[in-house]
């Protein structure tokens, strides 16, 4: 009995197929987890023949695999879903830096890695998400929150929503205000959001949507693609909640809205540079970018592509202008933003 | 594994197997410890920074979560159960096994629906503002310590209503109807004869509820409460400091150790008290259940239902609701794969979890030593230590050796294969196996190895022909906790899967942390089917003999 029960997970364990290298397979470690990816992957698979093997979990657990791995791991691509994370498996050299025309030509350089001392870049933006205001047209007039700045203002007391300060969304932003307005400022800053919070942090972007639509909050930070996909959603009372609430890109007058990338690089042990590079190629290509603008509602991060969401359009009218600060800057300040929470109280 | 025969082995020999399979167990949580090794002016300042601004408050949640939740489980668990093994009502087998359906509901799905469903803008409070013509909050925030409170006692209960109803139905029946003969009325009966019996059942399951309630990250986080837990995770996924997070999860150990000391102390004082040579032996027994009035009946019967409703019916309701509304795009083709892979892996960590912990309970008890009692304890840590963290403890590790032997691949066998996830799950899980087989063995008198040890039983002997048969009940219900707990889990579960091998735990939360509640709806209630199959099992497994038809007998 002992004994069976003993073999039969080592069977078990055994009818596990390996991962291997080879040419006709890439393997990918995604932290990306919108399910209309598929048919990205599978319009790559169409393009090339070469077969995606996917392993998706969140930006921590994707990096803590690839460290436990080390010169044996199977990855050959990285794709993340937050700048400072990014930065960060580009600082613990998780990253094999590569040359590329292709992508060199379709990414600014404000939306990828500062290029190391032979001209090759650890990791390339593929798309980018705002993070905007929301807010309850009813009791906000819009002048009163068109700036992220504004929205530390006493006059706001009882009124803001927000997620938890840590997650990585929120510490992006909060990175970049620490950048333009210096810690000191950015701490008094941070003191007055949790001042003007309507109630604890809680919930995901969605939530605080619908906080100011049912009424709780009369503002809330969110990022774009959730309000999009509630406008676009096949449920009513989704997207009437979405219509009601007014939407600004704050600081269109200032240093332009916080935006975040998700963006993909080549394992450092990756035994298939070549198709790794391919697949990051084919993700900025016109196809590959329009998709992460229709089924996901990002931005393509190369310019000049055309984006048919009406959503999107409902939301930006078109288009707007983002900051231009390096997104790798707010990354060296997560732990400085996170002790900033701490003290003030954001949890 | 276990040398049959022949003195001549020495014990430290014989237990060698064992305690390898202990160090393997106990690698991460030392991993874990010897994060105090690694001691550096830096991490030292964020270390301080934490324990001035974090700490107190994330204590002082997890105390007022912790108490209320303890006392919940307990009272709702050891009632329902002493209810429907002593009891006679309406309803009563339904209740047998749909008393354990909660424990198929993952805690976080649970807080997902409640939330949704009672949030300021959920359908419930915009029915209320339009009902009632007023504006403002109509219900109390669910996403709040209380809100935990509720989801985790609901939750977690079944822990202590299985362990106890396994006790109360090995022996209780016997010996409440000798009591019964003898005269005592049915409170006296409860108080004095079945409490006593279901004690160390109490103290297991609540054990077990606490360490899961401080494992919980779901919960938590979604519902914005700061625990310990959620620390711990501030300072691995915000600040990036592993050391950091080990360290306080080093703190977490220390109060869980706190917890099981007292625990085990409760056993043994049972052990000496509890009447020596009865177990096992209530078949053929013929114990009829009391038969209350009828407002006894109805309160019984509400005593049952409502956990059931709380735990199970309103939350799946919720979920079914969601679902209906919101025609999901997800591939149905894929789900097959995805409980597949779920079943997979439930199974094979279910198998070996039960096969270690009957291992190492009978080491610590056929030859009990400082090392090998060590070891059973250090290795029933695991299930408090949050999943996240036992990944942490257990790749630093493996990155060492790695970097070690970059030509070995044990990095990439860790999770290309089943294995690292395998043995993660074994990591948590096992003390979940270790409670049950634990507790069965604490009810299988001394005197008995003693006596078999006269005849010359050996040590093969003893486990096989005589605990074997004796232990049969504890390590089904250890196989079943264990394969549920597996099934549900998710830190790990997400970080070392490999390749193509999504369970429904995984998918679900990837649509939930995607914020498509109503998509993952669908995977999660398929979670919660999947959780069913072996509860039905169980409760087969469970009944008593004098529950089955005569044709059984």
């Amino acid at each position: 009995m002992k004994l069976l029960a003993l073999l039969l997970p080592a069977a078990l364990l055994a009818a596990t197929p390996p991962a291997r290298a080879d040419d006709a397979v890439l393997n990918v470690y995604s932290a990306r987890h919108y399910p209309s990816d598929e048919a990205l992957y599978a319009g790559f698979t169409r393009a090339t023949g070469i077969r995606l093997n996917r392993v998706e979990s969140d930006d921590a657990g994707v990096l803590a695999r690839l460290k436990a791995e080390g010169a044996a791991s199977p990855a050959d691509v990285i794709l993340l879903v937050d700048a400072a994370r990014l930065w960060r498996a580009q600082v613990d050299g998780l990253f094999l830096p590569v040359r590329s025309k292709v992508l060199e030509t379709a990414v600014p350089a404000q939306f990828r890695a500062k290029p190391e001392a032979d001209g090759a870049t650890a990791w390339f933006g593929l798309s980018r998400r705002a993070r905007i205001v929301v807010y309850d047209t009813s009791r906000v007039r819009r002048d009163e929150v068109d700036s992220y700045v504004k929205l530390a203002d006493p006059r706001h007391k009882g009124r803001l929503c927000t997620r938890s300060g840590s997650h990585p969304y929120n510490l992006s932003l909060f990175g970049a205000m620490t950048e333009h307005l210096g810690p000191q400022k950015a701490e008094a800053w941070l003191k007055g959001l949790v001042d003007n919070m309507a109630r604890p942090p809680r919930g995901g972007d969605t939530d605080q949507i619908r906080g100011v639509a049912s009424g709780e909050c009369a503002i809330a930070i969110t990022n774009s693609y959730y309000l999009a996909r509630m406008l676009s959603s096949a449920r009513a009372d989704e997207r009437a909640m979405a219509e009601r609430v007014g939407v600004v890109f704050p600081d269109q007058a200032g240093a332009g809205t916080h935006v975040n990338v998700a963006g993909g690089a080549v394992a450092r042990h990756s035994r298939n540079v070549a198709g790794a590079v391919r697949f990051l190629e084919y993700l900025v290509g016109e196809e590959a970018q329009r998709h992460f603008a229709t089924g996901n509602n990002e931005w393509p991060i190369v310019a000049g592509v055309r984006v048919d969401n009406p959503a999107l359009r409902a939301m930006s009218g078109g288009d707007f202008k983002s900051e231009v600060l390096p997104v790798s800057v707010v990354g060296m300040n997560q732990v400085k933003v996170q002790q900033m929470l701490d003290r003030v109280g954001y949890r | 594994m276990i040398a049959s025969r022949g003195p001549a082995w020495p014990d430290a020999l014989r237990t060698l197997p064992v305690a390898l399979i202990g160090s393997a167990l106990v690698l991460p949580v030392l991993a874990v410890l010897a994060s105090w090794l690694d001691w550096d002016a830096g991490g030292a300042d964020v270390l301080a920074a934490m324990v001035r601004h974090v700490l107190p408050e994330c204590l002082w949640t997890t105390i007022v979560i912790v108490l209320p939740v303890a006392i919940g489980v307990a009272a709702i668990g050891a009632a329902t159960a002493a209810s429907v093994a002593l009891l006679d009502f309406p309803g009563r087998r339904v209740f047998e096994w749909a008393l354990l359906l909660p424990m198929a509901m993952p805690a976080y799905v649970v807080a997902y629906a409640y939330t949704d469903f009672l949030q300021y803008a959920g359908p419930l409070q915009e029915w209320l503002r339009a009902a009632t013509g007023r504006s403002g909050r109509m219900l109390p925030e669910i996403r709040s310590v209380g809100g935990a409170v509720l989801v985790f006692t609901v939750t977690l209960y079944p822990y202590v209503y299985l362990l106890v109803r396994a006790a109360l139905s090995e022996r209780a029946a016997q010996l409440m109807d000798a009591a019964r003969l003898l005269g005592a009325a049915p409170a006296r009966r409860v108080r004095e004869v079945a409490l006593p019996l279901a004690r160390p059942a109490i103290a297991a399951g609540v054990v077990l509820a606490l360490m899961e309630t401080m494992a919980d990250f779901g919960v938590s986080s979604y519902f914005g409460v700061q625990t310990f837990t959620a620390a711990i995770y501030k300072s691995w996924l915000a600040l990036d400091d592993r050391v950091t997070a080990a360290r306080l999860a080093t703190v977490l150990l220390a109060i869980v150790a706190v917890l099981v000391a007292i625990e085990r102390r409760a056993q043994r004082r049972l052990r000496f008290a509890g009447p020596r040579g009865a177990a096992g032996s209530s078949a053929g027994t013929d114990a009829r259940r009391h038969r209350p009035g009828p407002r006894g009946r109805a309160l019984a019967f509400a005593l049952c239902a409502a956990p059931v409703v709380l735990g199970f019916v309103l939350p799946a309701a919720i979920l079914a609701r969601l679902l209906a509304i919101d025609a999901s795009t997800l591939p149905w083709a894929r789900f097959a794969e995805w409980a597949g892979n779920s079943v997979r892996l439930g199974a094979i960590a279910a198998a070996a979890a039960v096969v270690l912990a009957l291992a190492l309970a009978f080491v610590a008890r056929r030859w009990p030593s400082r090392s090998s009692v060590a070891v059973r304890e250090l290795a029933g840590l695991g299930y408090a230590v949050p999943g996240a963290v036992i990944v942490v403890g257990l790749l630093l590790p493996v990155g060492w050796a790695q970097a070690r032997w970059p030509g070995s691949g044990v990095g990439a066998l860790v999770t290309a294969t089943s294995l690292g996830l395998v043995w993660a799950y074994l990591v948590r899980f096992v003390a979940v196996a270790l409670q049950s087989v634990g507790s069965g063995y604490t009810r299988i008198p001394a005197n008995l190895d003693e006596s078999a040890r006269m005849l010359g039983v050996g040590a093969a002997a003893l486990a096989l022909r005589v605990h074997a048969p004796l232990l049969a009940r504890s390590a089904a219900v250890a196989a079943l906790l264990v394969f549920v707990d597996v099934v549900k889990e998710l830190p790990a579960t997400m970080v070392l899967r490999p390749f193509g091998s999504d369970t429904l735990a995984v998918v679900a939360y990837q649509l939930a942390r995607d914020e498509r509640l109503g998509e993952a709806a669908l995977p999660a209630m398929a979670l919660v089917l999947v959780g069913l199959l072996p509860l039905v099992l169980a409760s087969r497994v469970l009944r008593s003999p004098q529950d089955r038809g005569p044709e059984d007998q």
